[in-house]
């Protein structure tokens, strides 16, 4: 009797447990989401509400949709956007599909040079393969015969540019996909008497569905969304995302810069939703214990793919050397002597050295602030205990700047910064700004790799620090720190360059005094300057690649230094 | 019936010993010794680089029969598979299947079922769709693809998860299913890779058994690559030993065990204590001054070296020193003990030994045989349970 009124006695003094959640992870948290509210979500919502609105600010209904969709100049943008997106989509995807498999199932040689290849686009501005096609197809091209009748300046410009410029996230998505390819279901598939077309009919194609659609939507977004390109090489063929800059650029028309906003965010939200949707089909392929496909030895396949991939590099270097070479060369193609004077941008507009520097220190803001924040917001919502809701909300909106096409984020933050009764207008036009687009802009990458990384980290050493007497601070610093560098460096890198490379949502956001590189491209070839436009190119090109070369010494020989714990958890 | 020499031990040359009658049990059959051949492997060789995996395997394979390929790791057990599977390409050799050389057939053409050891079952369909996988709509209409399925199903005693993906499966039902899969097109041979060893200690007793089970039913001739010997001694029919690309036995377990062949199929199977001898003369070994040892049946070469050997189980703990010809007597001091339930192993040392070659022997003993433990005893081990080795590792008896 005793005993039971003093285990009940007991038992009601245990209120300890109520609360669940830590607070300090929720208050992280709770900022993250009202700062994500505030730079993604309102402005969003702003020019939702901007494509229903006159320009003095009446409501108008659909009459902006309707004035769209009776201008048939506007129409005509829109077919071009579509069958431009889809053939470039079909071609990049196609040939970015075989180089994959060649470098990942294939014994080729050369695999090293041909994967550094791939990727040197990457590092170009977007601009970089137009520019260079125009010297080589254009008016002047060296190889303007070859074309005969055909306009470089088109459809066909369009088509390499975005060719080269979808090319590595192609072929990242693709190797990502063929990795998946397990030679033991190859073998049982065979095993089971099937043959060879109808084995990779019934593996190789569901291994690599998933990443297929995925590259598809990618370029399809990618293309629809970017005015760049048509821009430099369309000459008079328009494109809808062409039509928004020239209206918001050109015209000042805002509601109508919504509206096609608005028609562009679509598809890239159903993308996004697609995406996400059979990325949960993709589970069934968890299996930790692939052995990666590899294709038997066959000397002629591995020479066809060798020079499959000879050719396709082969293109690749053409038009970063002759992009080099054109800006180094004083006036192409009649006086080929070498000169370093485009770089000089004295006569230019476009800000010169100055948006260099402006690209440069608005790279290393977005590296610095953007990978600390990333960090924060993605330890927190992995490893701490918050409220669910809150922390779905976060998960969720980490999600969307992927769904967002930078032109729509930058028109977004124009609408909404630039309004005279936001308190924070003042940010308008500011670097400020800029980083905070950037950082939006290039959000859900890295959180997704900084994510995967912290959960590698297993839970147990959290608890066994934990019962060591460790502070969260000290594990962290001797912890999470650590195991989660490598993943660290690749997120600075990727920061770095696209913000180095940048053009769609910056265009909408910089002032004369905060002038950007990539920006500076673009507009002095709108000038005509088209060798300054190509030497800007390869600055950003040269400082592109000088980080991503640091970062491939420095990680290397930290994996040599860090080795003896490393192999441990990758073996 | 002996199985022919040539099919025992791919070691070109090695004389097999006629006079090794003495030891306590030599199975001289197997079940299957009468059936037909089924598969033939002849003078395989495979190297990869320079490193060469397999010399000289030969192989035959019993209609019914289930035989193990048993040894370490990098012994190339698996690679005989797969050149069997026609995964991997001989350099030279060739397998006959029904008399048949597929040698150059491509696996899809060879009608061997093969169960992998991460299962392999295609993620992306169902279990019936995995099983149906090898049923060829050519040779199967769909009511009879939908009666072998679930018929296999019934089998691997699954019956409720034909609509269920690989992934909502436990490793062993995944196993399970991947045994139907390769059964389901009627193979003409089995071939499992490892298939328990990504599996929990319980549930691979429980498949083993359920695999050998349907191989008997089937009555289906099967090959399994395994390292765990208990695994491969307990269902085989016959078991291959192997190390380092050779076949060192290939025999009954029962044979495998009390007869080894080769030095290294003695330590490598159960657990053998091993001890350097000198000749003395051609009939007579010593270790020691005190024990000399006869094999009156044994002709010993002087400049020879010769290696005794004996189970653990089959010594006696005595606390007395009484000499017998019948027994071999080892004065030896006790460092350890272990408790086993049934039995005690202890581990000693050979006393008047000298220290460069102190091998602890390990010794297991019923309870009820030892009253007293001290640290100077004797064992007695009969000098019929002995077993010789040559410097070359082959056995002499």
């Amino acid at each position: 009797m005793l005993n039971q009124s003093a285990a009940d006695a007991l038992l009601s003094s245990q209120t300890a447990h109520r609360f669940r959640y830590s607070l300090r992870s929720s208050a992280v948290l709770f900022v993250a989401a009202i700062l994500f509210t505030l730079s993604l979500i309102a402005p969003l919502i702003v020019l939702m509400q901007s494509a229903f609105l006159n320009e003095q600010h009446q409501f108008v209904g659909l009459d902006n949709f309707t004035a769209y969709f009776s201008n048939p100049a506007l129409i005509s943008s829109i077919f071009n956007s579509m069958w431009i997106a889809i053939t470039a989509m079909l071609i990049t995807v196609s040939l970015a599909s075989v180089y994959a498999f060649a470098l990942i199932n294939c014994n080729i040689r050369g695999k090293a040079f041909f994967k550094t290849v791939a990727f040197l686009p990457i590092l170009a501005p977007s601009l970089l393969p137009s520019l260079a096609l125009v010297y080589l197809f254009g008016q002047q091209g060296v190889f303007k015969d070859m074309l005969g009748e055909v306009e470089i300046y088109g459809p066909l410009g369009i088509l390499i540019s975005y060719c080269f410029w979808l090319f590595p996230a192609m072929v990242m998505l693709m190797m990502g996909a063929f990795r998946h390819i397990d030679q033991h279901l190859i073998e049982a598939s065979h095993a089971l008497g099937k043959n060879t077309l109808q084995t990779h009919w019934a593996v190789t194609f569901p291994a690599i569905r998933y990443g297929l659609v995925s590259a598809c939507l990618v370029a399809f977004t990618y293309v629809i969304t970017d005015f760049g390109i048509p821009k430099v090489i369309g000459g008079s063929f328009n494109m809808m995302a062409l039509d928004v800059y020239k209206q918001i650029i050109g015209q000042q028309n805002m509601n109508m810069g919504a509206v096609i906003s608005i028609l562009l965010l679509c598809p890239a939200v159903l993308a996004f939703i697609f995406d996400r949707y059979q990325s949960r089909h993709q589970e069934r392929y968890q299996n930790f214990q692939i052995q990666p496909y590899r294709l038997r030895a066959n000397p002629r396949i591995e020479k066809v793919l060798t020079v499959f991939c000879g050719v396709i590099s082969g293109g690749i270097l053409l038009i970063i050397v002759t992009a080099i070479l054109a800006s180094f060369i004083r006036y192409w193609p009649y006086d080929l002597s070498m000169t370093l004077n485009h770089y000089r941008f004295e006569y230019v507009d476009g800000g010169g050295w100055a948006s260099y520097f402006n690209s440069i220190k608005l790279a290393l803001f977005s590296t610095v602030f953007g990978t600390m924040i990333i960090f924060i917001i993605a330890l927190f919502s992995t490893r701490f205990k918050a409220h669910p809701l809150l922390k779905n909300y976060v998960k969720v909106l980490v999600l969307l700047p992927l769904a967002v096409p930078g032109l729509v984020l930058g028109i977004a933050y124009i609408l909404f910064f630039n309004a005279p009764q936001n308190p924070v207008s003042f940010v308008y036009g500011t670097m400020t700004l800029l980083v905070i687009s950037t950082i939006i802009h290039y959000y859900t990458v890295p959180h997704l790799t900084l994510t995967h990384a912290i959960q590698q980290i297993p839970n147990q050493l959290d608890h066994a620090a934990q019962s060591l007497g460790y502070s969260h601070w000290t594990m962290f610093r001797k912890v999470y720190l650590p195991l989660t560098f490598p993943a660290l460096c690749d997120v600075l890198v990727y920061l770095f360059v696209n913000a180095m490379t940048t053009v769609s949502a910056a265009i909408f956001l910089y002032s004369p005094d905060t002038n950007l590189a990539s920006v500076a491209v673009l507009n002095m070839d709108d000038a005509g300057d088209t060798v300054a436009a190509v030497a800007m190119s390869i600055l950003i090109l040269l400082t592109s690649c000088a980080v991503k070369l640091l970062h491939w010494l420095f990680t290397r020989k930290m994996m040599a230094s860090t080795q003896r714990w490393r192999e441990q958890t990758h073996s | 019936m002996q199985i022919p020499s040539h099919l025992q031990n791919s070691r070109t040359g090695q004389a097999m010993p006629n006079s090794a009658g003495h030891l306590l049990s030599t199975l001289r059959t197997f079940k299957m010794a009468e059936s037909k051949t089924v598969l033939e492997v002849m003078d395989i060789q495979k190297s990869f680089g320079s490193s060469r995996v397999l010399e000289h395997i030969n192989l035959d394979l019993k209609a019914g029969e289930f035989v193990s390929f048993l040894g370490p790791s990098g012994c190339g057990k698996t690679t005989l598979l797969r050149i069997i599977a026609g995964l991997e390409q001989p350099d030279y050799g060739k397998v006959i299947k029904q008399q048949i050389d597929i040698t150059h057939f491509n696996t899809a053409k060879r009608k061997c079922g093969i169960v992998f050891q991460n299962y392999a079952l295609f993620p992306n369909l169902t279990v019936a769709e995995n099983i149906a996988f090898g049923l060829h709509k050519k040779h199967w209409s769909a009511q009879e693809i939908q009666f072998r399925i679930n018929e296999l199903l019934n089998l691997i005693e699954l019956p409720n998860i034909a609509e269920k993906y690989p992934n909502q499966l436990s490793g062993g039902q995944q196993q399970r299913v991947a045994l139907a899969r390769a059964i389901a097109p009627n193979p003409d041979v089995l071939l499992l890779d490892e298939p328990l060893s990504a599996l929990d200690a319980l549930v691979r007793l429980n498949l083993r058994q359920k695999i050998r089970t349907i191989q008997c039913q089937l009555n289906l001739p099967a090959i399994m690559v395994t390292h765990d010997q208990e695994e491969a001694l307990s269902i085989s029919d016959r078991v291959a030993v192997m190390n380092k690309g050779v076949i060192e036995q290939l025999d009954t377990p029962h044979n495998i065990y009390y007869k080894p062949q080769t030095r290294f199929v003695a330590q490598f199977i159960g657990s053998m204590n091993f001890i350097q001898t000198v000749v003395v003369d051609t009939h007579r070994l010593k270790m020691n001054e005190h024990s000399l040892i006869e094999f009156p049946h044994l002709n010993f070469a002087q400049d020879e070296h010769y290696e005794i050997a004996f189970r653990p189980e089959n010594v006696k703990l005595v606390a007395g020193n009484e000499s017998s010809t019948e027994y071999l007597n080892l004065a030896v001091r006790i460092v350890n003990t272990e408790f086993l339930g049934a039995k005690r192993r202890l581990f000693c040392v050979v006393q008047n030994q000298n220290h460069a070659d102190d091998n602890m022997l390990q010794v297991d003993v019923d309870h009820q045989h030892i009253a007293v433990v001290q640290d100077g005893m004797y064992l007695q081990v009969p000098i019929r349970d002995l077993h010789v080795f040559d410097s070359r590792g082959h056995a002499r008896c």
